[in-house]
């Protein structure tokens, strides 16, 4: 007899099923609602497109930082994960925390001062220009590229499974939708959208996680024990994901220093008034994100034991479905549905935040900041705003079909080291030093971009599992560890060789902007 | 810059607030590096260390990474009380010396 369809017989995978489809339109109505609302508060300016018009509060903020942030693949991939790895879950889980203190505490509050609607603004706020915003709009575009990618490919093949739809109409659904929110509510829809996602998804897995610990009385041990009696104490300890100290540091540096240069998650710090509010934001982010990244292994190993590791490689090899196998076997298909449209808020959420970062780099930092040399109307921004949305939006709609079956696990790592290597290094030493130059500002971009980029190829990830190869020309997964170095030491000598004189006297003005907020243009209310 | 803005950047004050926010910021982040990398390199080190039972089942890597987290969620809530409470004072101070 044939076991995997014995399992797709008995979960409803795969097909429509009357309750993931109903709450499927419900998550599309309360989000289009929450868009019709922002459309009528909008103003059609590139600053309420971009910021919302920087009057969201840090509470808000904060929760549409971790809708921003948690995506399908955190959701999903890591309660996943658990079930079928055990303990590297958690690993994995902790490291995608550890990032948001560090944003706190290097980058966001003078983030905030000196920027308008995207990190380039920062960088180029003293040095020249056109060079810098060409170079960041390359490690945005890199970065969200890879992002948005992994995104779309990931979403055609969930919704696949959660709702029965064909991928390529899964991948277009969410382009549409995510269209819709951007083209008329611009970033008020886009931070309502998150909001209501991580809402979602808070709920959805705290109503898992009391369901599972309802079936262990509440007890954590009983649950690990029924673990160990499955799977061996094996499970419950740490097994391959971290094989050395370079592989784990590189690891941990890339998604620790990879958030502070993410385009999307920057950009959010424009939407809330001052540098308080933006501190706020992230003791919110930080408890919402850090909570959910404490209750999803729970979830993982309730799901390992309760429905078992076989049944969930038989659906989806990855593990992807262990939290909605869970939900359908502890609550019926109702809970399943329940929790299907939770993952589809997610993945719109993220797409949403994404595309608006892509707009503002497209739009604002290369085509008004470097073609038009930042000489363009208020109106002409706006519009500019719209049609790089639009372009993205078809872009990211291709990738995932054109991309369909691809294995595109790799591209989320690549996000980070792209992110960790080419961006922060630059958005930092802008912040810090006095006597960074135009020349190390765009070596260092450049550099560390170009280098993490190419050691991926050479290393394992792709050159051995993408594109078959024997061995790997370069032995590590991630080459965070040597490229945010390198990024450094570019920026530092690019800054020798070509020093910026002015570029040094603007340094002591701007720490009037940068430390007390004086010259922050000050919020309006949407 | 007008005489005054000038008075304020270079006075003892003003780079008094600079200079704690880095220390603060960088005695923060050196602590956040220690518990996070702590942890990943016992993990790659050791891992017989994680695996010892603190229960019949549960052992100390699943009580660290929890702490792991909530570490990190404290150092964000130090570093916030001290902004709001100490650092956003004195910059209300320096604003009014403009």
């Amino acid at each position: 007899m044939d076991n995997a369809s014995n399992v797709v017989q008995q979960f409803s995978f795969g097909k429509p099923n009357a309750y993931s489809i109903f709450f499927f339109f419900i998550v599309i109505a309360i989000t289009l609602y929450a868009t019709y609302l922002a459309a009528k508060k909008s103003q059609k300016t590139a600053r309420s497109y971009y910021t919302a018009g920087g009057g969201i509060s840090g509470f808000q903020n904060g929760l549409a930082l971790a809708g921003d942030y948690m995506s399908a693949a955190s959701f999903l991939g890591i309660s996943g994960m658990v079930a079928l790895k055990g303990y590297d879950g958690i690993i994995y889980a902790v490291g995608w925390l550890v990032g948001w203190p560090a944003l706190l505490f290097l980058i966001a509050e003078p983030l905030r001062n000196l920027g308008k609607y995207s990190f380039a603004d920062v960088v180029a706020f003293r040095l020249n220009a056109k060079p810098i915003r060409t170079a960041a709009a390359i490690g945005g575009i890199l970065v969200l590229l890879t992002y948005t990618t992994a995104q779309m490919v990931g979403s055609g093949s969930l919704i696949k499974l959660l709702f029965g739809f064909p991928y390529e109409i899964a991948v277009i659904i969410v382009g549409i939708a995510m269209l819709v929110y951007l083209l008329l509510g611009g970033m008020l829809a886009t931070t309502w959208v998150q909001i209501i996602k991580a809402s979602l998804l808070l709920a959805g897995v705290t109503l898992m996680t009391i369901l599972v610990l309802v079936k262990f009385n509440f007890n954590l041990g009983e649950l690990y024990g029924a673990v160990a009696e499955n799977y061996g104490q094996k499970a419950l300890e740490p097994g391959g994901l971290i094989k050395n100290g370079t592989d784990a540091f590189s690891l941990g540096l890339a998604l620790m220093l990879g958030l502070l240069g993410l385009p999307h998650i920057l950009m959010r710090f424009f939407t809330v008034p001052d540098a308080k509010q933006a501190r706020v934001s992230i003791v919110w982010a930080t408890t919402w994100i850090g909570y959910f990244y404490l209750i999803i292994p729970i979830v993982g190993f309730g799901a390992s034991v309760i429905v078992g590791r076989e049944s969930i490689t038989q659906i989806d090899k990855g593990g992807n479905m262990a939290s909605v196998m869970l939900a359908e076997v502890m609550g019926g298909s109702a809970l399943m549905g329940f929790l299907a449209a939770v993952a589809f808020a997610t993945i719109l959420a993220v797409v949403a935040g994404l595309t608006i970062a892509a707009s503002a780099t497209l739009a604002n930092d290369l085509y008004i900041g470097v073609l038009k040399g930042g000489n363009a109307t208020e109106s002409e921004k706006y519009k500019a705003a719209k049609v790089a949305t639009f372009i993205w939006g078809i872009i990211a709609i291709f990738l995932g079909i054109a991309l369909k079956g691809q294995n595109v696990a790799f591209l989320v790592g690549l996000t980070f080291a792209i992110a960790a290597s080419a961006n922060f290094p630059a958005l930092f030493l802008s912040i810090v030093w006095k006597k960074f130059s135009t020349t190390g500002a765009v070596l260092s971009i450049l550099v560390g971009g170009i280098s993490a980029m190419i050691l991926i190829i050479l290393g394992p990830t792709i050159w051995v599992d993408v594109l078959k190869n024997a061995e790997p020309i370069f032995p590590y997964k991630l080459p965070t560890i040597f490229t945010l170095p390198l990024a450094f030491i570019a920026g530092w000598v690019g800054s020798l060789i070509a020093p910026d004189k002015r570029a040094q006297e603007l340094f002591e003005d701007e720490k009037l902007r940068t430390y007390l907020g004086v010259g922050v243009a000050e919020a309006s209310d949407h | 810059m007008d005489k005054k803005q000038k008075e304020v950047l270079e006075s003892e004050r003003f780079k008094t607030l600079v200079r704690r926010k880095w220390t603060i910021s960088y005695v923060l982040l050196f602590l956040l590096f220690l518990v996070y990398y702590g942890y990943i390199l016992i993990i790659a080190a050791n891992k017989e260390f994680l695996s010892i039972k603190l229960g019949q089942y549960t052992n100390l890597g699943l009580i660290l990474g929890p702490i792991v987290i909530i570490a990190a969620w404290l150092l964000t809530a130090i570093y916030v009380w001290w902004a709001n409470n100490r650092y956003d004072k004195e910059v209300e101070e320096l604003k009014k010396m403009l």
